[in-house]
């Protein structure tokens, strides 16, 4: 069984929802929980569209259910994890009755979702960021690992919590240490003894202790000039972060920008200076999957004109700040480097690639990779801890001036800022512009007619586009993509964020829309 | 896994209860010719080319499609079998252009591959007949109908492998079996492509043309879009991709692609390109050489750490680049920079 949440994805991970379909033909049962009646829904044993940003609420009523009506997995809470009586406490306040208002389901469909959930095992869940855009999308995480520590369903293969990730290489990046707080392999910056190993091998005499800045402070550092030099590698933050005159606002303000990147983008604008990179197809190197594969990427063609592979940029500019670097290829830098300081990839090594990958943590050279997370119920921690969480509802929630919610994700045939699908021949004829999904009882009570351009307005800014009417989105929603730069939903989406992580609610705020 | 004992072209052979005398026959190395047989969909039994002989019976039976049994002699190749796959051959030859010089699967068209192995020569002059109920076209390939040799692989590979339903079986005119084509359900994912054994689909993303045996190199690599980690062929001729396909038995996608992973790779090939260091002079860049910009950059650095210290300086990498590139913007920000002012998109 598979519990989707948050995931649209035919459109947004094609490849590994054929293999979700394939498994429903061969009888497997789906469940599926998003706001919008996508592509999925149509093969789906169940469809419980939610209220946007409704998560916790359901699924506290669902863990209600199974406690209260005693389905849960009593071996794996007893033996496998800890705080279960504050989570029971918790969800308690969760009756379905109650949820049933918070998140538009029926009380008895829930009771008889948790049933179905808690009468077949493994379930796999598959989540995207439908769970993680939201000002709450930490404790939403945390929600869907209760669920499944409660249904005994961790370490199971075929079970577990799964994020598909959005781009190619966002675990890599992760895995890396492109984060203000772990260096590569997850290893914390506060750990003496850690920045002493990195120190030693990167033949420096301290490390910085302090977590850094991510990436919302540092665009607001910009302005109060906390950040003076900022460099931006291959990202188009101009038009991927909320609330695009905002930080139009904060690049502007810049002291000094350096971005690296393929083309020019609506965010090179503001740089001072701009290094041309080598692109996908011609580097060698690694990147590492939703699964945690590190699969090989190699060169078919040189770079144009003077571009560079990155690290080999990184490298002169080290260089020239007085380091000598020794590694002098993608396959130096993690043979020697990477593989040797981080503990869950010394089993990888680039001779150890030519095929299949491997998935980390592969601890040693004669380590197969590990397939999934957890096994036997034993978690990195030791046991899993059930985190209780309370629902919160999104930051801007529709009011009478702006009654309808926007909701905002991806589509089939662009990828984010189209700075590569919009160059590509063919994939402009599939999708040539953006439109606003509407219900057909917003566009029938507004007598909005299907692909009439209409204006979508909210607090931050106001774009005009085609509406494009259809099933698949609720009444009271509007659902738009980031593709066009011209009607990108980040001109209208709300610059608040989790607290913890720091990502923004791109999932919700509040819209009206207009007729021209 | 219980094992049946058999015998195929006199060799013992033992093979798992409830596969096939096909599956059987290659766990042993021995090879019998197929057509609409297909490693990756279920046997679909429509071309009669897989034929072997069972226990000295005179009717040949499908070896995709017969399951082994223990005690089982099977023959797979003798001149009556070979005969009879001739005469299977010209039966698809009647309806079948010989136009392999203008046909861009020329080079690796397994209908013209069988036909060269079994010596079918003497055809008339064939009658080509369209097998599609109709034609189609999408932004990256075209059918060709009368190059279909009605295999149905196409319309397997839309319904069991990519689940779109976009391709189905219908009932022709004279009662026989069409392809037909619903435009509404097509995502383009070009999993029909990939599978078609002839040139009943063509490829027309790629301006340039090329045939087959002109790919010099087919590069295996790692899907630049989503995450998923789509294993993909890049066909590289004059050190240009000018086709992508999906790598046969690579995990985690097993041969699969989407739209964007066959069809998204010609923006390398963009002019707009950035082709050298620019540098913002009055308001407006200008080129520069990579040791201009990059000491401008590392003296800039310099200047704001010694002014406001290591942490006035902040970072961004690149969640689309390659592992070792984000290795080393953090190890720039951390070993040399000083501060672990270093964040990407981790969260969105």
């Amino acid at each position: 069984m598979f519990l989707v949440i948050g995931s649209n994805m035919t459109e947004a991970h094609p490849v590994a929802s054929t293999f979700l379909k394939n498994a429903v033909f061969n009888g497997a049962q789906l469940i599926v929980f998003d706001p919008r009646k996508h592509k999925l829904c149509d093969i789906a044993t169940l469809h419980l569209p939610l209220k946007v940003g409704s998560d916790i609420a359901l699924l506290n009523a669902l863990m209600h259910v199974l406690i209260s009506e005693d389905i849960y997995d009593h071996k794996f809470v007893e033996f496998c994890t800890v705080g279960f009586d504050e989570l029971k406490a918790k969800v308690m306040n969760y009756p379905p009755e109650r949820v049933a208002d918070i998140c538009g389901i029926d009380a008895g469909i829930i009771r008889d979702t948790a049933r179905r959930l808690a009468a077949v095992k493994p379930v796999m869940v598959c989540y995207t960021l439908g769970i993680t855009e939201h000002t709450c999308g930490r404790n939403n995480v945390l929600s869907v690992a209760n669920l499944q520590m409660l249904l005994g369903n961790m370490g199971l293969e075929c079970g577990g919590v799964n994020p598909l990730r959005g781009q190619n290489n966002v675990q890599g990046a992760c895995d890396m240490g492109a984060l203000p707080n772990v260096f590569p392999g997850y290893q914390s910056v506060t750990d003496a003894a850690i920045r002493e190993k990195f120190a030693q091998a990167w033949g420096v005499n301290d490390l910085p202790e302090q977590p850094g800045l991510m990436i919302p402070q540092m665009l607001e550092g910009l302005v109060t000039r906390q950040v003076r030099g900022f460099y931006i590698f291959g990202e188009n933050l101009a038009n991927t972060e909320p609330d695009i005159r905002k930080v139009e606002h904060e690049l502007a303000s810049a002291e000094f920008i350096v971005c690296q990147d393929i083309f020019e983008t609506e965010t090179t604008r503001f740089a001072h200076v701009v290094f041309p990179a080598a692109a996908w197809s011609e580097n060698d190197g690694t990147f590492t999957s939703s699964e945690r594969r590190v699969n090989r990427v190699r060169t078919a063609s040189a770079p144009p004109g003077l571009a560079k592979p990155n690290w080999w940029i990184f490298k002169q500019i080290a260089q020239r700040m007085g380091h000598d670097w020794p590694s002098d290829s993608a396959q130096e830098i993690w043979d020697n480097e990477v593989s040797v300081l981080a503990p869950s990839y010394m089993g990888i090594k680039y001779t150890r690639l030519e095929n299949n990958g491997l998935q980390w943590p592969c601890p040693n050279e004669d380590h197969p990779g590990t397939c999934y997370l957890h096994q036997n119920g034993e978690f990195t921690c030791g046991l899993g801890r059930f985190n209780a969480v309370d629902w919160t509802p999104p930051a801007e929630v529709p009011d009478g001036e702006y009654p309808l919610v926007l909701s905002t994700g991806r589509r089939l045939y662009h990828y984010h800022t189209r700075t590569q699908t919009g160059r590509c021949q063919g994939l402009n004829d599939l999708l040539g512009e953006e439109t606003a999904d509407i219900s057909l009882q917003d566009a029938s009570a507004m007598g909005i007619e299907q692909g009439e351009k209409i204006r979508v307005k909210s607090r931050r800014g106001e774009v005009t586009v085609k509406a494009r009417v259809t099933p698949e989105v609720q009444p009271g929603m509007v659902w738009m993509a980031f593709h066009f730069r011209e009607n990108c939903s980040n001109w209208l989406t709300n610059p608040a964020f989790d607290p913890v992580t720091l990502t923004a609610e791109y999932k919700a705020c509040a819209v009206r829309i207009e007729k021209l | 896994m219980a094992m049946v004992k058999m015998t195929i072209d006199g060799r013992d052979v033992a093979a798992p209860e409830g596969s096939t005398i096909l599956q059987a026959a290659k766990s042993v190395g021995i090879r019998i010719p197929t057509l609409c047989y297909h490693e990756r969909l279920k046997p679909i039994g429509s071309c009669g080319l897989c034929i072997v002989e069972v226990d000295g019976s005179a009717t040949p039976v499908a070896a995709c499609e017969t399951p082994v049994r223990d005690g089982m002699e099977v023959v797979t190749s003798s001149d009556r079998l070979f005969c009879m796959r001739q005469e299977v051959l010209k039966s698809i030859l009647v309806h079948h252009p010989l136009d392999c010089p203008i046909c861009d699967k020329a080079g690796e068209c397994l209908l013209q591959d069988l036909v060269y192995e079994h010596g079918v020569t003497g055809v008339e002059a064939p009658a080509p007949s369209a097998k599609f109920r109709n034609g189609y076209a999408t932004a990256f390939l075209r059918s060709w109908p009368e190059r279909c040799v009605l295999c149905f692989r196409c319309v397997a590979a839309c319904t069991e492998i990519q689940g779109h339903f976009a391709l189905s079986t219908v009932e022709g005119p004279d009662g026989s079996p069409l392809v037909a084509y619903d435009e509404s359900k097509c995502v383009s994912c070009g999993e029909c492509i990939q599978l078609c054994p002839t040139g009943a689909l063509v490829e027309k993303k790629s301006e340039r043309r090329w045939r087959n045996w002109e790919v010099e190199q087919k590069v295996r690599t790692t899907c630049p879009y989503c995450g998923v980690g789509c294993q993909q062929l890049l066909h590289v001729k004059n050190g240009r991709i000018v086709k992508v396909s999906g790598v046969e038995g690579a995990e985690p996608n097993q041969g699969r692609l989407c739209v964007k992973g066959r069809y998204g790779f010609d923006f390398i090939y963009s002019e707009e390109r950035l082709k050298t260091p620019l540098i913002r002079e009055n308001g407006r860049f200008r080129e520069a050489s990579f040791d201009e910009a990059l000491d401008l950059v590392a003296g800039r650095f310099k200047k704001i750490i010694a002014e406001s210290g290591s942490d006035a300086i902040a970072g961004v990498s690149c969640a689309r680049s390659i592992n070792e590139d984000s290795y080393q913007m953090q190890k720039l920000f951390r070993a040399v920079i000083g501060t672990n002012n270093i964040d990407h998109c981790a969260r969105t």
